[in-house]
């Protein structure tokens, strides 16, 4: 317990030493989140389907979430290169303790990252639908950063060095993202999309959110939930499973 | 006197290099055993074995009784390390990196308090204590290193090249302490150096790995008498020769050496 927190703590600090990384992150998203519901409102508004504003932010929280946490591994990589993680790995602790501690501090800057864009939303209008889906939404964060946050730990466990890393992580991130539904509504796209978008663990995250902020749900909150947990868990015991295979 | 590690006929194959073949050897508890060998010898790679860092690819090894490989958390309990390549966490400070090592090593924290303050004190950085690792001189970082290592009062300590970068007063320092600790707390030692004056002076005993074979075991005496030569380096240029070993360099030197090859090629 101790074990993890203070691996937990490391991870803290780092972020918080980490400086200018820590805003630029919050960038990215701010940019797609301004430029896209400014721009596609009126068009969105005139198709008859409300507010886009309304209907981005949870994609775009999400997006934060989602990018903060899949590069997470980086860090993984840096441990590997920097000798760091050799420290961990001899210690008398079991790597469930040394993935869950980074994990849990990787997930908790995921969902900070997540909760400030939630707040510069509200600055620019954005209202959710009541407070307890608030905090729902909340709930939901903290699983799609710690399911994200995993496989990227994972894979950072498996490969030795950046590129290959970026490589691997670069190649799901963008279609992940833009086959989940974050910037369109899901129910008149083409069938094959949508049997990609079904697929795509990240389309129920995004569904969970739109649902428990305002109030429009394509799946149901509960498949959504359901089908996170499942993903959670399937990447939670993958990253386990890399982190007992390395070797130094 | 009982062994405390134990090797057995290891081996160790990467892709093109055998690094350590079939090599068998014993440490007494209590012992100060100095491992030595040229740039490539296998060093490093036994002891990457004995730490639960690398699978060998055939033989057996055990710390105080334990298999490293079955009972892998029971061995990780045995010992401390201090590494050849660096391994603390830069974004921390010093004091962070010490602190967290207790933890991992669930240390008492009055207990961890106390010997942090000493073993930084010794080191000379307990007034550089809320500095940030990566704004320290590579020698800082060693000492940093081996005040973590020491943070636990392991049965065994292997050190591996501790005194790599370090002024002669340090090494000095730090030879007399860890003999301290050996007498006191019986404390067995496992080290490799390149500085055989300093094995000559502390080893109790000595084994000589080229080529991932052991080539002679035995006191400092003993190697003298064997190759009938009065210093610990004659002995050991006898029994290595005097070729230099840069076809097998180790690690992170042989991919600088292969880019530095590539490089002067064009
Ligand atoms: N990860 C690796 N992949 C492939 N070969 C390796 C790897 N690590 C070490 N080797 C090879 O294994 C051999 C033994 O290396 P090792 O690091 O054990 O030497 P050493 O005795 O510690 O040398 P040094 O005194 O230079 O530290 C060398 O030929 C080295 O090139
Ligand atoms: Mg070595």
């Amino acid at each position: 317990m101790n074990t993890i927190y203070i691996l937990w703590l490391r991870q803290m600090k780092k972020y918080r030493r980490s400086g200018l990384r820590m805003v630029l992150s919050i960038i990215q998203p701010l940019v797609y989140f301004l430029a896209l519901g400014y721009g596609f409102n009126s068009i969105f508004q005139q198709a008859g389907r409300g507010s886009y504003i309304q209907f981005i932010v949870p994609g775009v929280v999400a997006q934060t979430i989602l990018f903060t946490s899949i590069f997470w591994g980086a860090n993984i990589i840096f441990d590997k290169q920097f000798g760091f993680h050799k420290e961990t790995l001899v210690a008398p602790v079991s790597r469930i303790t040394v993935m869950l501690g980074g994990a849990l501090g990787g997930a908790t800057i995921g969902v900070i990252q997540g909760i400030v864009l939630f707040f510069i939303a509200l600055i620019f209008g954005f209202h959710p639908y009541n407070l307890a889906g608030v905090f729902t939404s909340v709930g939901f964060m903290i699983m799609l950063s710690l399911a994200m946050v995993s496989f990227s730990s994972g894979i950072g466990a498996m490969v030795n060095d950046m590129p290959s890393f970026m490589a691997a992580t670069n190649f799901l991130v963008v279609p992940l993202f833009f086959l989940s539904g974050s910037m369109y509504p899901l129910d008149n796209i083409p069938g094959v999309m949508k049997v990609i978008a079904s697929v795509n663990p990240l389309s129920y995250a995004i569904d969970a959110m739109r649902s428990s902020l305002i109030n429009q749900s394509h799946f149901g909150l509960t498949t959504d939930f359901l089908v996170m947990s499942g993903t959670l868990v399937v990447l939670f015991a993958f990253s386990v499973f890399r982190f007992t295979r390395i070797e130094a | 006197m009982e062994n405390i590690i134990s090797v057995q006929h290891v081996t160790k194959k990467y892709k093109e290099v055998i690094a350590v073949n079939d090599v068998s050897f014993e440490v007494r508890k209590g012992e100060i055993f100095g491992f030595l060998g040229p740039n490539g010898a296998g060093k490093s790679t036994t002891i990457k074995m004995l730490t639960t860092l690398l699978l060998p690819t055939e033989g057996k090894l055990s710390l105080a009784g334990h298999d490293v490989i079955k009972e892998q958390h029971a061995a990780r309990k045995i010992f401390g390390i201090v590494f050849q390549d660096p391994s603390l966490d830069g974004d921390l400070t010093a004091f962070e990196n010490m602190q967290l090592h207790a933890v991992l090593y669930k240390l008492d924290k009055r207990m961890a308090a106390s010997r942090t303050e000493e073993l930084m004190k010794l080191v000379e950085l307990w007034d550089r204590k809320n500095s940030l690792v990566k704004t320290f001189s590579g020698g800082m970082k060693r000492r940093l290193e081996i005040a973590r290592g020491l943070l636990h009062h392991p049965q065994i300590l292997f050190l591996d090249e501790p005194t790599l970068g370090l002024d002669a007063q340090t090494r000095n320092l730090l030879w007399n302490y860890i003999q301290q600790l050996n007498e006191r707390e019986g404390m067995t030692i496992f080290f490799t150096t390149h500085y055989l004056g300093e094995a000559e002076a502390v080893a109790h005993r000595i084994a000589l790995i080229d080529h991932g074979k052991i080539v002679a075991a035995g006191t400092s005496e003993e190697l003298k008498q064997q190759t009938g030569t009065d210093n610990l380096e004659k002995a050991y240029l006898e029994l290595t020769g005097t070729s230099v070993r840069d076809e097998t360099l180790s690690g992170a030197d042989s991919k600088k050496e292969a880019m530095r090859r590539f490089m002067t090629k064009r």
